[in-house]
């Protein structure tokens, strides 16, 4: 039990440390790298309480895919030297309304859990957390056959997405030669060869 | 204070979601850090949901947080991509400059 609240302690204070230093980091890059740290250990909140798979597909995601993402797009956009920062640009002028609303919404949520009692027997639920089944085990059992439609629904999510980034970041250069599979394939005799009868010592004169 | 209980994961969830909100008022760089928010607030709803899952003995709750980071992960790509093009039209994507609807 003492191992479990000194682990708890120990990542919960590098996760805020680290989401603190996200919002308030100099360079982009910088806060990319607090990001990872972040997830990394809240990952390992989550499986240190027994959301084992969670946990992995937290580190596995976030970290190798949405991470690296961000920071492929702060490299590529050449943002990291912009000196700016919140503190020495103009001030903002929504930053004091965005202080009240946060400190308030902070308050609302500690308010709620402060006064919040569980009740034990509150959910009779076949969806139950079993012993005897591993956390991935049981996540299958209930995600593939009572959510498998919204597991589907993820899918479809995904699919969107990756039709939308493309769209969106595609655009057509000029003096680039793309493929055509339609060209390609259309191509007949009739239309790709041309046959000449060649005089002697004359050549044939190309024309492109 | 010891003992861990579901008010401590509570509170942990609540603070980051307070982060991921003020970072969101908070930062004069660019639009990039107000997407990193927004990702630590999804984590705070994380925190949450596996949390009340773990203690009330429920495993939908798990559930719903792999569908919560699919639908991150999709806002991640779309608004990565959104960035991209802005970039690619306007040169600059510090908040100040962003002023196209005067809001």
């Amino acid at each position: 039990m003492i191992a479990h609240s000194i682990f708890f302690y120990f990542f919960s204070i590098i996760a805020i440390f680290s989401s603190l230093m996200v919002i308030t980091s100099r360079s982009t890059v910088n806060s990319v790298f607090f990001l990872i740290l972040d997830f990394i250990s809240v990952g390992c909140l989550f499986i240190m309480v027994g959301a084992e798979f969670l946990g992995m597909i937290l580190l596995i995601v976030y970290v190798g895919a949405v991470a690296v993402l961000f920071l492929f797009v702060v490299m590529m956009l050449n943002v990291a030297e912009q000196k700016q920062s919140w503190f020495i640009g103009k001030k903002s002028n929504h930053l004091p309304t965005g202080l009240i609303i946060s400190v308030l919404i902070l308050l609302e949520l500690l308010v709620v859990v402060g006064g919040w009692k569980y009740k034990e027997d509150l959910m009779s639920s076949s969806t139950l957390i079993l012993s005897d089944v591993s956390n991935t085990h049981q996540l299958g059992l209930v995600m593939y056959t009572d959510y498998i439609l919204y597991f589907q629904l993820a899918g479809i999510i995904l699919l969107l997405s990756m039709i939308g980034a493309i769209l969106l970041t595609f655009r057509k250069r000029i003096g680039v030669k793309r493929q055509s599979y339609f060209k390609q394939i259309s191509r007949n005799p009739s239309s790709a060869i041309e046959l000449k009868d060649v005089e002697s010592n004359k050549g044939v004169k190309i024309n492109d | 204070m010891i003992e861990i209980s579901l008010g401590h994961y509570l509170s942990l969830g609540a603070i980051i979601f307070f982060l991921g909100v003020i970072g969101i008022f908070l930062n004069r760089k660019n639009v990039i850090v107000i997407l990193m928010s927004i990702e630590l607030i999804l984590l705070a709803v994380n925190i949450n949901l596996i949390s009340f899952s773990i203690f009330s003995g429920d495993i939908v709750g798990q559930i719903f947080t792999m569908l919560i980071l699919t639908v991150a992960a999709a806002e991640a790509a779309i608004g990565l991509a959104i960035i991209l093009i802005y970039y690619r039209n306007r040169g600059s994507i510090r908040v100040e400059d962003i002023h196209g609807m005067k809001g």
